[in-house]
């Protein structure tokens, strides 16, 4: 019998995944932007799982919100990559120090 | 085979799927592997949404990001030359801090949540069936009614995303020639043609027979 739990799990595990791929992977823009991607997902997961166990459509209806959102997203930061690359020639995040943060 | 079981066992084989895909997006050395195992993952989360019979938002997640935000990865990620070595400094370095810190919000996560009773919720009948409609009427009809200005704000963050991204990556070429659209709206007709008025004339016979005059 499948519960609520099992997916609750599932989005936590997912969650975690992307935040140590944040941590592992923090020279490669790229694989920074698909964390994110991964951390909507499991969002998502867990808005579709709790919509389905309580009966109320709200949280389809978020899921289909945040998934426009990330797509806006995803091609915003996408240009932006695309742009930086073009300008400096590198995407590596240790490089990318002008601004001296 | 009891369908409950059945139920369970697709359970753990997509959401295994699932896990090892993202693992894998993390860890792959090449990127453009790396983007396969994103589609990877988010088509085995769609199963796993199709078997909570989300059957909308599954194919939509298929159809738009696995169809074209993941292709818009992978266009970007083959046309940018990247150095894979470079970019892996510091992986192995912040490896354990990377594993510890994730480790650490799991069991804060599942603690916080509460697993046991979570358990408690069986999935039980499905409410769009409950209400007698398909899962894309249930949420068209929430959609179109009391999430409308929600909706219309989602149409205007796409088209403000289409703008931005077309508007960051144009290049004006210097050897190449445009047409100002500014200027073509300023001009004014009466400097360009000049319209004259004259009285309508019957062709003569005389005239008409006439050969021009060298």
């Amino acid at each position: 019998m499948i519960t609520l739990a099992h997916y609750i799990v599932l989005g936590a595990v997912l969650f975690c995944i992307a935040v140590a791929g944040l941590f592992i992977n923090r020279k490669n823009v790229i694989v920074l932007l698909m964390s994110i991607e991964l951390m909507l997902l499991a969002v998502n997961m867990n808005f579709v799982a709790f919509s389905r166990f309580l009966g109320d459509v709200s949280g389809q209806v978020f899921v289909f919100f945040i998934l426009t959102v990330a797509a806006a997203e995803a091609a915003i930061g996408l240009a932006i990559l695309v742009l930086l690359f073009r300008t400096r020639s590198t995407i590596n995040i240790a490089d990318i120090d002008s601004m001296k943060g | 085979m009891n369908p409950q079981l059945l139920q369970v066992i697709c359970f753990y084989a997509f959401g295994f799927v699932t896990v090892a895909a993202a693992l894998s997006v993390i860890t792959l050395k090449n990127s453009v592997h790396a983007v396969l195992a994103l589609v990877l993952t988010f088509f085995s989360a769609a199963c796993l949404w199709l078997l909570l019979e989300a059957e909308f938002l599954a194919l939509a997640l298929i159809v738009v990001y696995v169809g074209a935000v993941m292709v818009l990865f992978l266009f970007v990620v083959m046309m940018l030359d990247i150095d894979q070595e470079k970019m892996r400094e510091g992986f192995v370095k912040f490896l354990p801090i990377g594993l510890f810190v994730a480790a650490i919000m799991l069991a804060e996560m599942l603690g916080l949540i509460g697993v046991r009773a979570m358990q408690a919720h069986v999935m039980g009948a499905d409410p769009a069936v409950a209400a007698g409609v398909s899962n894309t009427a249930w949420l068209g009809r929430a959609l179109y009614t009391s999430f409308l200005l929600p909706f219309e704000i989602a149409a205007l963050i796409l088209t403000v995303g289409i703008v931005a991204a077309v508007a960051l990556t144009l290049r004006e070429r210097r050897d190449a020639r445009y047409e100002s659209a500014s200027q073509q709206v300023k001009a004014d007709p009466n400097r360009r043609v000049r319209i004259v008025k004259m009285a309508a004339v019957r062709p003569d016979e005389s005239t008409e027979t006439q050969e021009p005059q060298p």
